[in-house]
């Protein structure tokens, strides 16, 4: 027999009429290697078929099952439920707009990010087909595929103490997206334009260190050592501008 | 109702999809683009290993040109696939990567010196050349006859698909998330979009267009053991077979991966094996060498699966709560290597197994993974049976797969059949105007919504959903695996229109408000015990042993009679699926012969007809 565990999750629906926000209760069996993925498909199939969540790959790689688990964002189908006490509460993440229950919209989030980031390589150069490949140093390859591991979950902005506090905060993963395209040497554009787009409050200089980012990213990406890297040549940037005029 | 017109609506937003999407919006044409996630979501980001492409920079690669890379298709494909399909693949390939890479996807490149790589567990040394700095590079896959395969570490699905995506955002093409496809827009001729359920507000959409492309991957969640994300449960294949109009291509050719973890099914990457993991038994000793002594553990996937269920049959497996299973062995390849280059089996081993790969060993068991089946297209990847209607990537039968696809050539698939089938649609839109029909669209929007209704009603029964596709999933488990024969399958038909008739009694438990996950099961419900029933039908009919169709009662490829691919139709009211049959290949540039690996005995084709199909490609 395994334990019992109570699921304590948080409920509305916002295209149901008359719907309130509430935590409804949950119990279920605790089996062998049972993660939250399994967990809330067991609860939706056999429970209750009107709960709302999203999963997709359920393997951590494509950041769908983002929630807050008794109180920390993370992924549902990476949390194993032998880590967590009996009482497993549910919350959807912050921030985001909510889609229903668990689930929330970081779609239409991160689209509005790669607008502002202009979150692809700007270069003169067009492609021809009958070329070999440009080249590139694999060293450099491997480092802008480490900036590129983000999986956009949201985790790091709902733990974002200012991006809790100011709306448009652009928040570490669209920082750290800048930073990709700095370190690409194909992106062609000056550290003017980088400071165009995150110079100033809702960008690198928003940030009030708290470190919350790094330390609940599910893919481990060095979050604030990007901003730190960006802050210290967007202020260097800003300097420059100061002396020109 | 909100309606929405565009020149190319694409259903599906992964990899193939955004890659049809880019040459139309490039061309100035308006393109929108349909994801039950968001796009970066889908399942081409998981894939973990890399793609396919005859570059032939590295040392290990040195040689290697569009025509070894065919030529490592077709017999990968045990001569299932369409040949003039699979030389579009190969010659297209590298270009496609060198657009990637000009696009922004971070290739790994080749270093110059001296390395090591593993084989067999064993190691060996490798001298890359200073005048190849810096160009891609390829790393070993099973099957190919050299290194051939591009990666970005072990995340190339994601990185492409970032990649692909933002190129997507800098055309503006519009990527709307959260919208599921639920029926087609057509005539009986002439496609024109499709009705649409949002995943926001549960409201129905029209999207009208002149050409439509669906791109939505493959099935595999319609089996109980699968490596696919929870998105790929067939929703693409069953609006095109639900016309009646349209043929799924090879139903039967069903893929399965050796290495799918216990108990969650979630792939470790064939780069394990590539780069010198072994399988072990029970005993903790290898076995793939004393099957396939040549290529070991890198023979071909359905290979790979046959031996380890045949040596798990023989008593050698891991007995385990969850069944039996067998061992992974990448210890020997060290920390670095595993922290660097196989960084994701790290992640999985750790997050979801609590295991350490450099000090245990793995439990794998092989688990459903590839759809070869799928919505039949010409070369130009046209839909059978519809004007205006496409399909790329794992969805559609193109079909340069046939009975195996080769590891890398899946992914690979994705960009490269996007670009030459994109193209193929600008061509298509540039000379091409349709006359919208309203009645149509009002017709098909009403009968959807009754649909709705009906099942929120219980109208037609009180079913649950999750009940019926648990029996259709244990069904296909248990009589359409990795071994199948005659009996079992008669009896998989049998339980399957059983429970076909259950799924059509199917009723709501919750009240379908908003984004009800219950109601989107429902909705296709029925068509995923179609698509069980076309793969049972199928599988029964075919009487012989070709890629991964492995029929115990028919060891042989007969390519006397079977050189042909399935297409099965769903008519309306019928209670099977009707089967008809077309050549595998208009033309040989390699006539059928030895594939070159998993043994067995080939009964051969008509000489005469193999003579006068063979064709020598001017080079």
């Amino acid at each position: 027999m395994g334990r019992e565990l109570q699921f304590e999750i948080f409920r509305y629906n916002p295209q149901k009429e008359g719907d309130q926000p509430r935590m409804q209760t949950f119990k279920l069996e605790e089996t062998q290697n049972m993660t939250l993925f399994i967990a809330l498909n067991r609860i939706r199939e056999e429970q209750d078929p009107s709960l709302i969540f999203d999963f997709c790959c359920r393997a951590g790689i494509c950041g769908a099952c983002a929630m807050v688990i008794n109180g920390r964002p993370g992924l549902a189908c990476q949390t194993k439920t032998k880590d967590q006490p009996n009482k497993i509460v549910l919350h959807p993440l912050p921030v985001y707009k909510l889609i229903g229950d668990l689930a929330v919209d970081t779609g239409v989030w991160f689209r509005e990010m790669y607008e502002k980031t202009e979150s692809w390589v700007h270069t003169s150069k067009t492609f021809d087909p009958t070329k070999e490949e440009e080249r590139m140093d694999n060293e450099v390859a491997e480092q802008i595929y480490e900036l590129e591991r983000c999986i956009e979950c949201g985790c790091c902005v709902a733990a974002c103490g200012t991006a809790r506090l100011r709306d448009d905060f652009m928040g570490a993963a669209a920082l750290n997206r800048i930073a990709r395209f700095v370190v690409d040497p194909r992106d062609e554009r000056t550290d003017k334009q980088y400071f165009e787009i995150i110079g100033n409050d809702n960008g690198v200089f928003g940030c009030m260190g708290l470190l919350a980012c790094e330390d609940v990213c599910p893919k481990g990406l060095p979050l604030q050592n990007q901003l730190g890297f960006l802050r210290r040549k967007m202020g260097i940037t800003a300097i420059k501008e100061i002396f020109r005029k | 109702m909100q309606t929405y017109y565009s020149d190319l609506l694409v259903i599906g937003a992964g990899l193939a999809g955004e890659r049809v999407a880019v040459d139309s919006a490039e061309k100035g044409f308006n393109v929108t683009c349909l994801s039950i996630v968001p796009a970066r979501r889908s399942h081409s980001s998981a894939a973990q290993g890399g793609m396919q492409a005859a570059l032939g920079n590295c040392a290990k690669g040195e040689g290697d040109c569009p025509d070894v890379h065919f030529g490592d298709t077709v017999k990968g494909s045990d001569w299932g696939c369409d040949q003039e399909v699979a030389r579009l693949f190969a010659d297209a390939a590298p270009i496609e990567m060198r657009r990637l890479a000009h696009w922004g996807v971070p290739w790994n490149r080749v270093v110059p010196g001296q390395s090591f790589y593993f084989k067999g567990g064993q190691k060996f040394e490798k001298y890359e050349k200073p005048e190849n700095e810096g160009l891609i590079t390829a790393r070993a896959f099973g099957g190919t006859a050299k290194w051939r395969t591009c990666y970005t570490s072990d995340g190339t699905g994601h990185a492409v698909m970032c990649t692909m995506d933002n190129r997507c955002a800098q055309l503006g093409i519009n990527v709307l998330d959260r919208k599921e496809a639920i029926a087609l827009l057509h005539d009986g001729e002439t496609c024109m979009g499709a009705v649409v359920r949002c995943l926001r507000t549960g409201q129905l959409e029209a999207f009208i267009s002149k050409a439509t492309a669906i791109c939505t991957g493959g099935f595999g969640r319609i089996y109980k053991a699968t490596t696919n994300a929870v998105i790929c449960d067939g929703g693409g294949h069953i609006i095109a077979m639900d016309t009646g109009l349209v043929p799924i291509g090879n139903p039967e050719a069903i893929q399965f991966h050796p290495t799918g973890i216990v108990p969650t099914d979630i792939l470790v990457t064939e780069g394990c094996r590539g780069d010198g993991g072994t399988l072990l038994d029970v005993n903790e000793e290898r076995f793939m060498n004393i099957y396939e002594p040549e290529k070991a553990e890198l023979a071909s996937r359905d290979v790979v699966s046959r031996w380890m269920t045949h040596h798990m049959r023989e008593g050698k497996g891991v007995k385990s709560a969850y069944g039996e299973h067998l061992w992974l062995d990448i210890r020997h390849l060290g920390d670095k290597h595993i922290s660097t280059k196989l960084r994701e089996v790290d992640e999985i081993c750790h997050h979801f197994l609590g295991v350490d790969p450099r000090t245990e060993l793995i439990p794998v068991r092989p688990t459903q993974h590839y759809t070869m089946a799928g919505i039949r297209t010409n070369k130009d990847g046209a839909a059978y049976g519809l004007k205006g209607l496409f399909s790329a990537g794992e969805v559609a039968c193109w079909d340069m797969h046939g009975f195996n696809r080769l590891g890398g050539n899946s992914l690979a698939e994705t960009v490269v059949a996007g670009g030459i089938i994109g193209a193929k649609i600008v061509e298509f839109l540039e000379g091409y105007e349709t006359k919208l029909k309203t009645e149509i669209v009002t017709q098909e929007c009403k009968k959807q919504e009754q649909r709705i209704k009906d099942l929120i009603s219980g109208r037609n029964g009180s079913e649950n959903v999750y009940d019926v596709r648990n029996d259709m999933q244990e069904a296909l488990m248990k009589g359409c695996f990795v071994f199948r024969n005659g009996p079992d399958l008669e009896e998989t038909v049998e339980t399957l229109q059983k429970v076909l008739e259950r799924a059509g009694r199917v009723g709501l438990q919750s009240d379908g408000t908003g984004v009800n996950h219950e109601l989107a099961a429902a909705l296709k419900i029925k068509g995923q015990v179609k698509l069980a029933l076309m793969i049972a039908k199928a599988a029964l009919d075919r009487t012989e042993s070709r890629g991964s169709h492995n029929r115990v009662d028919f060891p042989e490829r007969n390519d006397a009679e079977w050189l042909t691919r399935t297409l099965a139709y769903w008519k309306e009211g019928e209670t099977l699926p009707e089967l008809q049959y077309e050549d595998a290949s208009q033309v040989f540039e390699i006539p059928p012969g030895e594939r070159g690996y998993g043994g067995g005995t080939i009964i051969p084709a008509d000489e005469q007809f193999v003579k006068e199909r063979t064709i020598k490609k001017d080079k």
